[in-house]
């Protein structure tokens, strides 16, 4: 059994609205309303859904840049949810962030040797020459030729600033990597040469990411393990092949059935197949959600495979079926 | 034998060139399609191809100053190349309808949605306000739009991703063009409701027996909603045929790699196809012979054409070069 790096326990991120005369708080957003995950060391654990469900709140939450409402993020078995504890363990040298969009991420007055050297010089006291060496050996890493260093980031295409944005977060020797959207951005042959990058790392220096996504193919081929989100709540975890092969939640089958497949024989199925899933997630929205539209609490189908059910009886006839299958 | 009338737009040698520093160049180079009545055209490529530059050029929205395009577009003998600007704005939003990337961008945020789209209306037919506003809603409803009466007097921000990209929609088919260009419609949509949008085209497209060119870098997209692909690179066609020759029997090596380097394949732990390189920017791009050549080194120059045109490699499927013949990926063995 792999060790587990990150345990995340009934995080709830919320945000007050407020209103009314006094500005009183009324109601709040449940951006992140209690998930539970756990990510093991040197894994790569997806986090799907669509916009507006919370992935990225829960990724920034992770790194420690979002304030908590409650729950608590283990790392250690510490509390990082506390600026304290995350200072006393390195945390932030420990896990770093590759962010969506490349060009707003890298300072565009910076040169690239000074972008991949901040988090060195935050955390090492290095040489100027030890310095420059790491930053060349970094560069190496994500396959960039070594002149870049002198080098402003509007020079390079957008493929290759994401590589900054990998050798940047690299630098530190981090043992989690929070991915958000990493190749959202990028053309499908420059998206097949970070994904290529970002498992090399992996293999070599054992990182685990968080690689969160809503493209479900770019998830399946890089994630063991994985959650999918909807409203700010978690609707199924499981393995790789539990959630492909035999996914029982009807968002999680609606989701499925909407990536389009390069298969154009089965086209005309594929797209009746999609209806058809579509049509049973709009007829059976309060079967599958509660009165006020949440999800429901995650209920263990079988081994690591997580789904939130309703608590009727149609729990049990949907195990019956899966275990057939 | 396919009637006359079935061919809705012909595009001959269309070149349109940007100015750069002073100098032309060419981002879209000897384009030639034919777009035909019910038939959705898919120009696919990645960023930069000259994909949008087709779509500008169709629909005539480019900067006249440091833009120049030639050749031939040709709707119902109608040259659009060079067409006055008058007589443009008749055909444009009544006979072409054209759907944007970002439908946030694409719409007035001060203005409500049902106005917006009765400005169409507005100018291109002679109805009164009643007869707007009531086709304005039968146009919500066609594009399936929840509540078209309230919706009608919202704002843009009022309406999540989707439901604006409805809007946009409505307005591009607000005076039944023949002709629909959906640039990148659903880029910027979440797949659940990419898939609608998708499929709400396709049977607007049904409906109205228009054609509609749908430029994407979605292959997905491409493979579900597409009759016809046209594949660019470096601003030219190097492969065009009907969907199912595309993906089942490509011969070109870009579309080959392209397909390759899809994150699809079952076995997860191979690494995804790479293709070498990075993509020329507009005015360093190879104008002589071929431009996917220094993306595959391992295939020697003899197997490039000097000047490569596109050959009919079978009836209706056309590939630019010869060097599909001995293409090769660079892990497996040469020569067959």
């Amino acid at each position: 059994m792999a060790k587990e790096i990150i345990q995340v326990k009934n995080l709830k991120v919320h945000y007050p609205i407020r209103s009314g005369f006094w500005n009183r708080i009324t109601d709040y957003v449940r951006a992140v309303d209690d998930i539970s995950i756990t990510i093991n060391e040197g894994e790569t654990y997806g986090l799907i859904g669509e916009s507006g469900s919370g992935k990225s709140t829960t990724g920034k939450a992770i790194v420690g840049v979002e304030p908590v409402t409650s729950g608590s993020i283990l790392y250690k078995g510490v509390d990082i949810t506390k600026a304290k504890n995350r200072r006393k363990l390195n945390y932030n040298k420990d896990v770093q962030m590759i962010f969506q969009d490349s060009m707003s991420s890298l300072n565009p007055r910076k040169r690239i040797e000074d972008i991949i050297a901040e988090p060195i010089r935050n955390f090492e006291n290095l040489t100027t020459d030890q310095e420059r060496e790491r930053v060349q050996e970094l560069l190496d890493i994500v396959g960039m030729p070594s002149d870049s260093i002198y080098k402003y980031p509007h020079e390079f295409s957008g493929g290759q600033r994401q590589r900054i944005g990998v050798a940047r977060a690299v630098a530190t020797n981090p043992r989690l990597i929070v991915a958000d959207e990493p190749t959202s951005a990028l053309d499908l042959s420059v998206q097949a040469q970070v994904l290529n990058f970002m498992k090399h790392i992996q293999q070599q220096y054992n990182i685990a990411y968080l690689f969160i996504s809503h493209d479900l193919g770019v998830v399946k081929h890089m994630s063991e393990n994985l959650a999918i989100m909807h409203r700010g709540r978690l609707v199924e975890i499981g393995s790789r092949e539990d959630i492909y092969k035999h996914p029982m939640h009807i968002y999680t089958k609606r989701l499925l059935s909407a990536i389009p497949q390069v298969d154009v024989e089965h086209r005309e199925e594929h797209k009746k197949h999609r209806q058809e899933v579509e049509q049973e997630f709009q007829n059976d929205q309060d079967k599958w959600y509660d009165k006020d539209g949440r999800v429901f609490p995650l209920q263990q189908v079988s081994g690591k495979h997580l789904v939130a059910l309703p608590k009727d009886e149609l729990n049990e006839e949907k195990i019956n079926e899966k275990e057939g299958a | 034998m396919e009637k006359q009338s079935d061919l809705l737009l012909d595009i001959q040698h269309l070149h349109t060139a940007y100015r750069l520093n002073g100098k032309f160049y060419d981002a879209a180079d000897d384009i030639n399609l034919t777009l035909k009545r019910n038939e959705i055209l898919s120009i696919v490529g990645e960023s930069g191809c000259g994909k949008s530059t087709i779509a500008s050029s169709i629909i005539g929205l480019y900067d006249h100053k440091n833009t120049k395009v030639t050749g031939d577009i040709l709707y119902n003998e109608l040259n659009l190349v060079g067409l006055n600007e008058n007589l443009f704005n008749k055909i444009r939003g009544d006979k072409i309808g054209m759907i944007f990337q970002d439908p946030l961008a694409s719409l007035n945020p001060l203005m409500r949605v049902g106005d917006q789209v009765a400005e169409t209306l507005y100018y291109h037919t002679d109805m009164n306000e009643k007869e707007r506003h009531n086709r304005v809603i039968e146009l919500f409803n066609q594009v399936g739009m929840p509540k078209p009466e309230e919706t009608f007097q919202m704002y843009p921000f009022e309406l999540s991703g989707g439901l604006r990209q409805r809007v946009v929609i409505a307005m591009a088919i607000a005076c039944k063009p023949e002709i629909i260009i959906a640039d990148e419609p659903t880029t910027a949509l979440d797949v659940t409701i990419q898939a609608q949008i998708l499929d709400l085209l396709e049977d607007i497209q049904k409906q109205s027996q228009s054609g509609i060119i749908l430029i994407t870098h979605d292959l997905g997209v491409v493979a579900e909603t597409a009759d016809q692909v046209a594949v660019m690179y470096g601003g030219q066609i190097v492969e065009k045929a009907d969907v199912k020759t595309v993906f089942e029997h490509p011969l070109h090596p870009y579309t080959r790699s392209l397909l390759n380097s899809m994150p699809q394949s079952e076995d997860e732990e191979e690494d995804l196809h790479v293709i070498q390189g990075t993509v020329p920017s507009l005015q360093d791009m190879p104008r002589n012979g071929d431009r996917f050549a220094a993306r595959i080194p391992w295939i020697p120059a003899s197997a490039h054409e000097e000047n490569p045109v596109m050959h009919e490699v079978e009836p209706g499927h056309w590939v630019r070069c010869t060097c599909w013949k001995t293409f090769h990926f660079q892990d497996e063995v040469g020569g067959e």
